[in-house]
């Protein structure tokens, strides 16, 4: 197997703020790398060192083989990128958007037109090819970005929150395009992303980061068998009271956060009925009770001590949330 | 040489497509003439010239045309910024210097088609030149000051993060540059105080020379009209393509 991205404890400083904090990784040729993690965690920085936008304050990174500090016409020419925020001209169709894009990566013209074709039909926006982008609609406009993206045929496509603030049916059906991409045309690709399920279902593998650091990195599944077996979670007014008694050798872990207790342990379904009646015992009152198999949600709590929203309520990260939207 | 070329072609199809931006900066320098202009006919005697005022004001309504343009067709890049689309440019395999000199020839061209419209509707209005040297002496000069102050938007623009800034140069930068430069009236009739200044805007040079074409009199001798707007012009295209190589999306 290529190495197609190897980054090298990479390191960017904005003043005194940390965003992306001494982070190393391969990611083979034909993989689906997920990067995920909350708002501020320093995906879109990443990406942007990776993509010749940003320059690292230290450490160094190649992207198909390439520097990407001392070649970045190299680097330019083998990605294609989807921006977090849109950057289409939306005074154009989506077929000069096209066209545009391919003129700037000197594809010549008949094979212009001809990918241009190929790939407007591939996220279904034939039919619509001389609207002006105005007129599209969220959905529509990252289909249009991510054909964009694969124009000039690049070696790794890199994907910023490609589908944040979609509706749920557009979202399943750009999975299914990425997915497809990925299988058929061998393009490595590079995601970023906070929605769990996203991450679970597309990356061959993960890292998830969280204040500039990578804290965790494998298959999504060997993520969730770390946790050690299934999950129950307890709601109730007295957490710390069950976590005092339920010290059981079958517990592999036990924490509690925000009134709420969450227990790993294997053969979960078992051990439910033996959890209540020491909890009456003891006399301690239950909310509620529930038994799930690990999502990365709970990966993501086991290493960080919070979920993955609770760390957006973060103030830092609303503040920069009120900033992006008054810039539009 | 296709990346300068894309980046003008981008441009021309947006300028085509915005109408009311097309009827909307021919609408002031035509205001101006028909009220200044006619308002002041009778009035306004300009000493060494047979031509009525009207006829005088033309070339600074010209200039006035392109310089408002360009400065504004530069400073378009702003937009780019503020909508994410600078980013698709910047990310290509493409140098800094391409993107520039397209945005440049862009907003050149731009600027030049609305002074020839002025420079139409003039005809209608009194100008009676026949000369087809002084057109394309007037043209040589239109298209100057459309490169030079593109290229000066493009600096502006790259140095500032949103539009609060734009109202600022435009009041206390390209304001001045067009009242002191002999559009609205003959450099010898200023008070003397006043006349270096008028000396060392570049727009003068632009005005006088495109006046030279249309009107064959001028106060500042057509060499060094161009002499100085040719000079401006590649001080102001190499300091916007300097700006720009530094911008951030
Ligand atoms: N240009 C900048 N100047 C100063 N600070 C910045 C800049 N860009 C990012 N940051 C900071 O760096 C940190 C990481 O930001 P980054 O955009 O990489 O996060 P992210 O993981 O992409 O978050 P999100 O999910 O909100 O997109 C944040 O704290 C942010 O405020
Ligand atoms: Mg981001």
């Amino acid at each position: 197997m290529t190495v197609a991205i190897h980054v090298n404890h990479l390191t960017r400083k904005f003043n005194d703020l940390v965003a992306v904090n001494d982070i190393s990784f391969e990611i083979e040729q034909g993989e689906i790398f997920g990067l995920l993690g909350p708002n501020g965690a320093g995906k879109t920085t990443t990406l942007a060192m990776l993509s010749t936008m940003l320059k690292p304050t230290s450490g160094s990174a190649t992207v198909n083989g390439m520097d990407i500090e001392h070649n970045e016409d190299g680097v330019r020419k083998s990605i294609g990128i989807v921006f977090q925020d849109q950057s289409l001209d939306e005074e154009l169709t989506a077929w000069e958007n096209m066209d545009f894009h391919g003129r700037l990566y000197r594809i010549p013209g008949d094979i212009r037109n001809q990918r241009i074709t190929e790939l407007l039909a591939l996220v279904e926006l034939g039919d619509r090819k001389d609207d002006i982008v105005k007129t599209f609609s969220g959905g529509m406009r990252r289909r249009l970005e991510i054909a964009r993206g694969l124009l000039h045929r690049p070696a790794v496509l890199f994907l910023d929150e490609p589908t944040l603030g979609l509706d749920p049916q557009t979202r399943n059906h750009l999975w299914q395009y990425i997915a497809t991409l990925n299988k058929e045309h061998g393009i490595t690709i590079i995601l970023t992303t906070h929605y769990m399920e996203e991450a679970d279902r597309l990356c061959n593998r993960i890292a998830i980061i969280d204040h500039g650091k990578i804290i965790a990195l494998d298959t999504p599944a060997n993520l969730k068998d770390g946790i050690g077996g299934d999950v129950v979670t307890i709601k109730s007014s007295d957490p710390s009271a069950i976590v005092a008694a339920l010290r059981e050798p079958w517990v592999s872990r036990i924490e509690q956060h925000n009134g709420q207790v969450t227990i790993s342990l294997q053969n979960a379904e078992q051990h439910v009925s033996t959890i209540v009646t020491l909890l009456n015992r003891d006399g301690i009152a239950i909310e509620s009770i529930s038994i799930h198999k690990p999502t990365l949600e709970d990966v993501f709590l086991s290493f960080t001590g919070k979920t993955i929203r609770e760390e957006e309520a973060d103030g830092k990260a609303n503040m920069r949330m009120y900033h992006k939207m008054m810039r539009r | 040489m296709d990346i300068i070329y894309t980046i003008w072609l981008r441009n021309m199809k947006r300028y085509v497509r915005s109408k009311s931006r097309i009827i909307g900066s021919v609408s002031m320098p035509l205001f101006f003439l028909l009220f200044l202009g006619f308002g002041l006919n009778s009035v306004v005697q300009i000493p060494g010239m047979d031509e009525n005022y009207v006829v005088f004001l033309i070339p600074g309504m010209i200039a006035m045309s392109v310089l408002f343009t360009s400065v504004f067709s530069g400073i378009q890049i702003i937009w780019d910024k503020q909508f994410g689309f600078l980013k698709e440019t910047l990310v290509a395999p493409v140098s800094r210097l391409e993107i520039m000199l397209g945005q440049t020839a862009g907003g050149a061209t731009t600027a030049f088609i609305q002074g020839v419209i002025i420079l139409v509707i003039s005809v209608f209005i009194g100008l009676n030149s026949q000369s087809i040297t002084g057109f394309l002496i007037a043209f040589g000069f239109m298209a100057l000051i459309g490169i030079a102050f593109t290229a000066f938007g493009i600096a502006i623009a790259s140095r500032m993060d949103d539009m609060t800034g734009f109202q600022l140069i435009m009041n206390f930068v390209v304001f001045p540059i067009f009242g002191l430069s002999g559009a609205l009236f003959p450099i010898s009739s200023l008070p003397p105080f006043l006349i270096p200044l008028t000396l060392i805007d570049p727009l003068t040079y632009g005005v006088e020379g495109i006046r030279y074409g249309l009107t064959g009199s001028s106060q500042i001798n057509p060499v060094v009209s161009l002499a100085v707007l040719g000079g401006f012009t590649v001080a102001m295209t190499i300091a916007g393509a300097y700006l720009f190589r530094t911008i951030k999306s």
